[in-house]
Order: C-alpha cells, then structure tokens, then sequence
C-alpha cells in the first residue's frame, strides 16, 4: 500500500511539475531571448482560464474549441503586452524599469479580471473529464487529466524542441538569444523574433491553464498568481533561458511540493520547494542546466 | 559614382561625441583600409554604416540608395555584409549552422549550397569543423567562421572589423590571404585594422582615422611611405 500511495504521489507530482513547466517554457523562452523577466507570464494563464470558462459556460462551446480560442487569444495577448508594455522600454537601457512594468501589467490583468468576472471563486469544470484509469491492475487510479496533463508537457517539449532545431524562425531564436547585434546583421528581425516568443510562451500559458484549472478547478482573478511564481522559481531551478533546464526543473518542482505535502507538512510544502532551490542555487548558481555565462572580450 | 559613400557622418554616446563629422567613399572593387589607434572610432563608423547604432546626422549611401536610416537587418540582404569586431560567431550552434545563419535572408537552397561549397572551399577548417560546436574553435578558426557566416549571404561589400586581431602571425597571413582572394573574386572590401602595415600592403586606398575625424587619406602604397604613418602606426 505504501508503495502505491507513493507512485501515486509521485504521478501526482509529475503531473503538477509538467503545467509548472509548461509555464516556465514561457518564462524562460522570454528571458533567453528578450532577457527581462514577464512577470505578467503567470497571470496570463488565468486569462486564458476565463477565456475557456467563458466560451464554454456562457457560449456552450466544445472543450477542445474553447481552448483554440484561448489559445489564440492568449497568443495575441501577449503579443499585445509586449508591443505596448516592454519595447518602448527595450532600448531605454534600464532593466529595473521593465521589471517594474512586468509587475504593472500583472496587476493590471488581475485587476481587469476583477474587474470583468468579480472576485468569486468560479469553478472550473474539467476539460478533460474527470475520469479515474486503473493502472497496475486496479491498485493505482490515474485521472485522465493527469495522463492528459503529462501528455501534453511531453508533446510541447518535444514540438519545441523540433521547432528550436529546425525551422528557420527557431535558428533565429537561438542567433538573438545569444548576440542580438549579429543576429541583425544576418538579417534577423529582432523584434519579430521577440514577438514571437512572447506568441509561443502566452499561447503555452493558455494551455498551462487550462491543465491546471482542471486538476484544482476553482479560478479566481489571482489564480495564475501562485503557479506563476512556482513556475520562474522552476525556471531558474533548471537554469534560466535553457528549454530542457524549464521541463526539468518544473517536473522536479511539481515533485518535490507533492511529495513535501504528503510527507511532511502541507503548510511548510512551499517552503521546503523554496529551500531546495537555494541549496540547488548554492551548488550550482547558474541552475541545474544553465550555461556558465562567459564574457566575451 | 562610388559603392560606398558617407557624408558628414556625426556619431553620438550619449555626451560622447564619437564619430565628428567624417566623410569618406569606397569605390566597387577596391579594398579600402581605415586605420587608426584605440577609440579612434572604426568601430562606430562600422556600426553606424550596417545600422546597428543610430547616427545624429550625415548620411550614408550605398549604391546610390540612402541607408542611414535602414534597420540593421534589412542591411545584409541589400548586398553587404559585416564581420563584426570580436567575431561574435554563434557560439553555441556548429559551424554549419553558422554558416547556414549567414544565408538567413536568402531563399533559393541551391544557391545557399553553392555558397557553402565555395566557402568551404576557402576555408577548409571549417568543412572540417563542420559539425563542431563554434565556442569551441580556436580564435583563428571563429575569424575564419566569422569570414565565412557573412560571405554566406554572398555580398557584394564585406565589412570587416579588426580581422586580425588575437591572431598569431601564421593566422594572420592566412586571414589577409583570404581577403586578397575575396577581393580579388571581386567583392568590395572596407578593412578596419590595428595592424596597419598588413592592411596597408593589401589595400588601394587607406583612411587614418583620430579621435573621430580623418587625419589622412591616400593611396595605400603611398602611405606606407609616410614618415608620420611610419612613426604613429608602423613602429619604424
Ligand atoms: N557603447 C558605447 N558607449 C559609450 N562610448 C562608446 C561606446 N562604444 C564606443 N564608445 C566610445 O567611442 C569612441 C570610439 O570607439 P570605437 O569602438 O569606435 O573605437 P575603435 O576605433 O574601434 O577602437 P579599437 O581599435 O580599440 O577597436 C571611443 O572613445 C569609445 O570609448
Ligand atoms: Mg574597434
């Protein structure tokens, strides 16, 4: 029995890790490539949730059409958030100024939220289903949208990684993530380049989102708070601006706070996730994947 | 008409006055040398002529087309291209993908191939290298990289800043080899060096830059000749 609820746990676990990582794609993609911090990242993926809750309850959408259509709008929001909030900042030469427009527009989605769906708790009806699958012969119960959650990480991760590696637009990716001026004398337009990530990280938020909302269905305007935070923290635990180093880091995340509740204390679970990330920082400050950052002369 | 042509060319950081006031061309088919100490500002006249740093007022012509305000990205697949100073290849991609990012404006595969055979015909370190991670290369193989990514976008003028510099002296025969041979292939050149005495032996026509202005110019063979080109930049 022991073992089961431990697998149990640790499924559990993999499954909350694979959302944070998901999120941390966005955060980390962000960073690589624009080198700022969107804090607003988190709080897209409860856009993305009311977006879902709306075409579904209010329009009696279907649940895969519901989630196009947040991910669509969740793409283009963060688009939008990019061109209005952070490049005029871009050039401005303050890091400091556009961390604290991050935070701005973070307050400024929760507030819109608030402002549009009240501040009660809406409960979220799973996308998935909630349906239980017996595994090892019916001693381990799996939900679907932990299968489906799991699913999708792995799926994402791999279509990035695919993306990242062959097509032209991902070549360029990596080319301004790692020198914007040479990228623009190949001929790479930066600032598409950086549109585009912010597309690719808020259309992943969407679906961040709606995994989580199905597994803990209860949103509210500061939903996204929370996990987004988990999942930076999960970002820069597998070496911020590394897409592996974000899938690691957010499934070991995901773990470590499931298992913490079950085996040691509920309310100290966030705490333990905290402490671990700065041991981890403190052995290797760069994250467990990152790149030592070497100065060029 | 000249290739290249910059009038009036006034360069700012922020208070720093950098770039006061320079005019100069480069004609098609000449190698042209700017030459001067550190700071002098070749660098900036560089990054001001590919865009990469804004100028206050001047203006730059590049076949007769006005590029002063062009974005940098849109320089490369106008015809020229730029070796940055410091080679900044990409250091986490191989070889073949740096190279492969050097043709990024261009569409037909068949050229690009063409160009990729022909460059590793120049260098062939690089065919070698193929496969190799381009941090990992010794400095003279990421100049040759370097060399090699911008004549991927097969320009008609190669920008090139301080192509020697770190080398050892075997390299930087090989580098101003190269570049005698690009040239000769036909491609423009614009040569920004430190080693003034290996620039001017390659060049038409030279400029001496000073804090932001030109102090001299003329033919390259006569400027080897020059008792004050002599004493500041050839050490005689
Ligand atoms: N980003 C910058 N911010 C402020 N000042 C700068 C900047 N870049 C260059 N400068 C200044 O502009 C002047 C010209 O610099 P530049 O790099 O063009 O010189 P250079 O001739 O290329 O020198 P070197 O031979 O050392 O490469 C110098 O005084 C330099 O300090
Ligand atoms: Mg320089």
């Amino acid at each position: 029995m022991g073992t089961m609820s431990f697998l149990s746990y640790l499924i559990n676990g993999i499954s909350l890790g694979s959302v944070y990582a998901i999120i941390a794609l966005g955060y980390t993609m962000v960073y690589g490539i624009a080198k700022m911090l969107n804090f607003a990242h988190g709080d897209v993926i409860m856009i993305g949730s009311y977006v879902v809750l709306t075409a579904m309850t209010s329009y009696g959408m279907n649940p895969l059409l519901a989630v196009g259509i947040a991910v669509i709008f969740c793409t283009l929001l963060g688009i939008l958030i990019e061109k209005l909030a952070y490049k005029p900042l871009r050039n401005a030469g303050s890091p400091l100024a556009v961390l604290i427009t991050a935070i701005g527009v973070s307050y400024l989605l929760q507030n819109i939220a608030l402002l549009i769906f009240g501040a009660n708790m809406k409960s979220f009806q799973s996308v998935i289903g909630t349906k239980q699958i017996p595994l090892l012969g019916g001693d381990l119960l799996v939900s679907m949208t932990t299968i489906v959650t799991i699913l999708s990480c792995v799926i994402i991760m791999l279509v990035l990684t695919a993306f990242i590696k062959r097509t032209k637009a991902g070549q360029a990716m990596l080319a301004v993530s790692e020198d914007q001026g040479a990228a623009r004398l190949m001929g790479i337009n930066v600032n598409g380049t950086i549109s585009l990530t912010f597309a690719i990280g808020s259309g992943l938020a969407a679906i961040a989102g709606v995994l989580l909302c199905s597994a803990y269905p209860s949103l509210t305007p500061y939903t996204g708070a929370m996990p987004g935070i988990k999942a930076f923290v999960a970002a820069v635990f597998g070496g911020i601006g590394s897409i592996p180093g974000a899938f690691i880091g957010g499934i070991l995340l995901g773990v470590i706070e499931i298992l913490s509740k079950a085996y040691i204390s509920t309310q100290l679970s966030d705490a333990i996730v905290f402490a671990v990330l700065i041991v981890v920082l403190l052995v290797k400050p760069t994250g467990i994947l990152g790149k030592n950052i070497q100065e060029k002369v | 008409m000249a290739m290249l042509e910059i009038r009036d060319l006034q360069v700012y950081y922020g208070m720093i006055h950098a770039i006061k006031g320079i005019s100069f061309d480069v004609r098609e088919g000449e190698v042209i040398a700017l030459i001067g100490a550190n700071g002098a500002g070749k660098t900036t006249i560089l990054h001001s002529v590919t865009g990469l740093i804004p100028v206050k007022s001047g203006q730059i012509l590049f076949e007769g087309n006005d590029i002063t305000k062009v974005p940098a990205h849109k320089i490369v697949s106008m015809g020229m291209a730029h070796v940055p100073e410091g080679r900044r290849v990409f250091s986490q991609l191989t070889v073949y993908e740096n190279l492969k990012m050097g043709a990024y404006t261009r569409k037909d595969k068949n050229e690009i191939r063409e160009s990729l055979e022909m460059v590793y015909k120049r260098f062939p370190r690089l065919e070698e290298r193929k496969n190799q991670i381009a941090g990992t290369l010794s400095g003279g193989e990421q100049q040759m990289l370097a060399m090699g990514r911008a004549l991927m976008s097969k320009p008609r003028i190669l920008l090139m800043d301080e192509p020697s510099m770190g080398l050892s002296p075997i390299f930087v025969a090989e580098i101003f080899d190269i570049i005698q041979s690009v040239a000769a292939g036909g491609t423009t050149v614009l040569l920004v060096e430190q080693n003034a005495k290996k620039a001017l032996e390659i060049a038409d026509r030279a400029y001496v830059m000073e804090t932001g202005t030109i102090a001299l110019s003329g033919e390259a063979a006569e400027l080897l000749d020059n008792d004050m080109i002599k004493k500041a930049y050839l050490g005689e």
